[in-house]
């Protein structure tokens, strides 16, 4: 046994099990690289040059014809969890003397009394992203939109960042307190609604998403409703739109009297 | 001749012991989840359940297991002295430290990634740190199984390596292997994100890295049971091994095709090309191979005892056999669910038929089938086997061992066949809830209470598991014989180098796996569009 060579064409073991796998491959790689992917129709996979990169996964372009722009303007903020994650205390600083003209709507210290969004304490990126939806057309408002006209990007940053440095109303009430809307505890699964508190806080916070603490219950109604009518279409791949379209006029309700009644 | 009993013992208690930490956390889950509980007000903690038991089940207690287990075949397959039982006493500290730095991050909730990670979710540093230590620890075994068959090999040149030995390191060979894809994924891709140097990760190549690593980790965890098949049972209930050499070409086969074969985990994964998941698909189903030799060898050393105690007839020859015998009872429950399990299987493997189980219910169960149940029937019956060889006491209540194993197998079917039966019905899996009062679920909500219930039955199994092992430490000592395997029925002198080793083996594994897995993994290193930015687990509330 000991003077047996192994890795030997005369070596039986060495010659099935090697030719074997071989042949496996080779096999499987003809069935699967040339001979199933030929059999689709489209241009992309004729000639089996074509068949073998289609199945072996080089990128190709697959639509034919130039996709369909939407008729509304789409925003162009790229949402990332690192978005503006270092911010300067000159920044911040710049942000207060730029808050000056948001006072009279948000309130002195970012807390409004005008049924418009509390802005103490909210995510930087919400901020950023919605000032640049409206200074880009993406999202529509009569007050906002000429309020972020001629304000650099650095500008929407300092004040995003500023907002976001200011003491954020505190719930009293969490997620778990009696009395939640299950909209908001668990949303609707069988609807693809998932919980409010999924992403808006209480369960977990997602990058782009509000806190929505102590929001008026009336804006917060009003974005919902917007959303499943599409007036507001600057959510990031339609998730505001779906999830409002299949939640129930009572649903929405219950969600924004449930936010703006949690905060003291 | 058992001369490390303390370490073999310290890998069972603490395998034992995470086990008994886990497996209450999936009963929980199951409970949560039913029709028979409220639907949970904090869905996170469900997460971190899953990601405890997964991480716990997965890589821990089968790792403790394997290498408990092969520690003590290297001494008494070879009768001889492990080499390196200090390098083993360091893997050993290395996994118990490990699994508790992992475990502190999923407990206190910034890690529910689950076990298999999930990029773009980063959890927290500690919790990869943890897995690390324990591959680490557990590639110091792979290494001193290795160094003690060499050791063995140059004082006994040209004897055969007993059979035990030769699949424990053949089980050792396959899992160094396959480590390496989950470990690349985490030291090169997840750690420097989850340490903060990155803010992106490329999910889609993280993800064929792991499933470089998640199939051939099961046939890992099924090697302690196939060894057990083979060279503990026949012996156990007085019979002879059918055939030694059909047992070697089984563990072989797994060495060579069940690892490069994980791409069937990414079918529905678009960054990888249809043609490699063919050609694994088509390997997956070269696995079907070993086992099926397997449980013939098994069926057939089974039928030499029944006939050496008096069997008769075609059939006949069942009931000769030792049902009494807790090693009988176990090998036959693990036979049953191994067949309904591979069965189940084999609609995963298929490329078309597992887009309709993807994601559901019956995936969930499938694995559990194989895993918890066919594998983890065998551990216990490994430990009961070799437990009065470690303590120097007997177990002697059989009947409450077969009562351990009869709820296991009962609580394994009741739980995982309404898995598999909701899973059609198209039950996703890894959901916290369920509407249970829409109609379109109703009829499910039996089923899953159904499984629910199985789950309460198992953690009743396991708590009789740890009764047998209490009362066997506190039995009189006694003197246990010698220990010894399975012998086959023809005793060869001699066998075929190509049987007898594994260079040709390992060199046909990593061939194989450069050219399944070469292509995919290089086209996606080599692109500069792959990346997504990170998201950070459990960062703020």
């Amino acid at each position: 046994m000991s003077d047996e060579r192994l890795f030997s064409l005369a070596n039986p073991w060495f010659r099935v099990s090697v030719g074997a796998v071989a042949g496996v491959v080779l096999v499987s790689a003809a069935v699967g690289f040339v001979w199933l992917p030929s059999v689709q129709r489209d241009p992309q996979f004729q000639g089996v040059w074509n068949a073998i990169c289609s199945a072996a996964g080089v990128p190709r372009q697959w639509l034919a014809g130039k996709a369909i722009a939407p008729s509304y303007r789409i925003s162009d903020v790229q949402v990332t969890p690192q978005l503006l994650a270092d911010a300067s205390a000159q920044s911040i600083g710049r942000g207060a003397t730029l808050s000056l003209r948001c006072t009279m709507c948000h309130g002195e210290k970012g807390m409004s009394q005008a049924n418009t969004p509390n802005l103490a304490g909210q995510s930087a990126i919400v901020v950023y992203k919605q000032m640049r939806d409206f200074a880009s057309g993406a999202r529509q408002n009569a007050a906002m939109s000429p309020m972020v006209h001629g304000l650099g990007d650095q500008d929407l940053r300092d004040l995003a960042v500023y907002y976001a440095s200011l003491p954020r109303p505190v719930p009293v009430r969490a997620v778990d307190a009696p009395g939640a809307p299950d909209i908001v505890v668990h949303g609707a699964p069988m609807r693809n609604v998932p919980a409010c508190a999924a992403c808006h806080g209480g369960i977990d916070e997602k990058a782009g998403s509000p806190w929505l603490d102590g929001l008026p219950a009336a804006y917060t109604k009003a974005q919902l409703l917007n959303f499943a009518n599409g007036a507001r279409h600057n959510d990031t791949s339609e998730q505001m739109r779906n999830i409002a379209r299949n939640m129930t006029r009572g649903e929405i309700d219950a969600a924004a009297a449930w936010y703006a009644s949690i905060t003291r | 001749m058992l001369n490390s009993k303390r370490l073999v013992l310290a890998h069972f208690w603490l395998a034992f012991i995470v086990f008994a930490v886990a497996l209450p956390l999936g009963a929980w889950q199951m409970l949560v989840r039913s029709p028979l509980h409220s639907w949970l007000r904090d869905p996170e903690l469900y997460y971190r359940s899953v990601t405890e038991h997964g991480t716990v089940m997965g890589y821990v207690f089968p790792t403790l297991i394997a290498m408990g287990f092969g520690y003590s075949v290297a001494e008494l397959a070879l009768k001889r002295t492990l080499v390196g039982v200090r390098w083993a006493w360091a893997g050993f500290a290395l996994i118990a430290l490990g699994a508790v730095a992992a475990s502190v991050p999923v407990a206190m909730g910034r890690a529910s990634v689950l076990y298999t990670f999930y990029p773009p979710m980063i959890g927290n540093v500690f919790y990869y740190l943890g897995v690390v230590l324990v591959v680490v620890g557990s590639w110091i075994w792979v290494a001193l199984m290795s160094v003690n068959l060499a050791a063995w090999k140059r004082d006994n040149p040209g004897k055969t390596v007993p059979l035990a030995m030769f699949a424990t390191v053949a089980g050792a060979y396959l899992w160094g292997w396959t480590a390496v894809g989950a470990a690349i994924e985490v030291i090169f891709q997840i750690l420097p994100v989850a340490l903060g140097f990155k803010t992106t990760i490329d999910a889609g190549l993280a993800r064929v890295f792991f499933s470089w690593t998640l199939h051939a980790i099961v046939y890992f965890w099924l090697m302690p049971a196939y060894i057990a098949y083979y060279t503990i049972v026949p012996r156990a209930i007085g019979g002879r091994l059918y055939s030694d050499a059909m047992a070697r070409i089984s563990f072989i086969l797994f060495l060579v095709v069940s690892m490069p074969i994980g791409i069937h985990h990414l079918f529905a994964d678009p960054q990888v090309g249809s043609g490699f998941k063919f050609v694994q698909s088509v390997f997956t189903s070269l696995v079907a191979v070993p086992t099926l030799l397997t449980v013939f060898t098994i069926s057939a050393s089974v039928e030499i005892a029944a006939r050496l105690r008096g069997g008769k007839g075609a059939f006949g020859w069942l009931a000769a056999l030792p049902w009494e015998n807790p090693q009988m009872l176990a090998l036959a429950f693990s036979f049953v669910m191994l067949g309904f399990g591979g069965a189940g299987g084999l609609i995963n493997m298929s490329y078309q038929l597992d887009s309709t189980v993807h994601n559901t219910q019956w995936i969930t169960g499938h694995f559990h089938l194989i895993f918890a149940g066919a594998i983890v029937t065998m551990y216990f019956a490994i430990a009961y086997d070799l437990w009065p060889h470690l303590t120097g006491r007997a177990l002697t209540n059989w009947r409450l061992m077969r009562w351990q194993l009869w709820l296991w197998f009962v609580g394994m079917i009741v739980t995982t066949f309404p898995w598999h039966w909701v899973g059609i019905l198209g039950m996703p899996r890894r959901m916290a809830y369920y509407d249970y009062s829409d109609p379109a679920l109703a009829g499910q909500a039996m089923w899953v209470a159904m499984s629910a219930i199985g789950g309460i039955i198992l953690v009743i199994s396991a708590i009789l598991f740890f009764v047998v092992l209490i009362q066997g430490h506190r039995a009189p000592r006694t003197e246990p014989g010698t220990y010894r395997f399975s012998t086959a029925v023809h005793e060869s002198p001699s066998v075929p180098v190509a049987l007898n080793g594994f260079a040709l083996w390992i060199a046909l594994m990593i061939g194989l796996t450069v050219v399944n897995y070469g292509y995919p993994i290089m086209q996606l290193v080599t692109r500069g569009d792959t990346a997504v930015p990170a998201i950070t687990i459990g960062a703020q509330r």
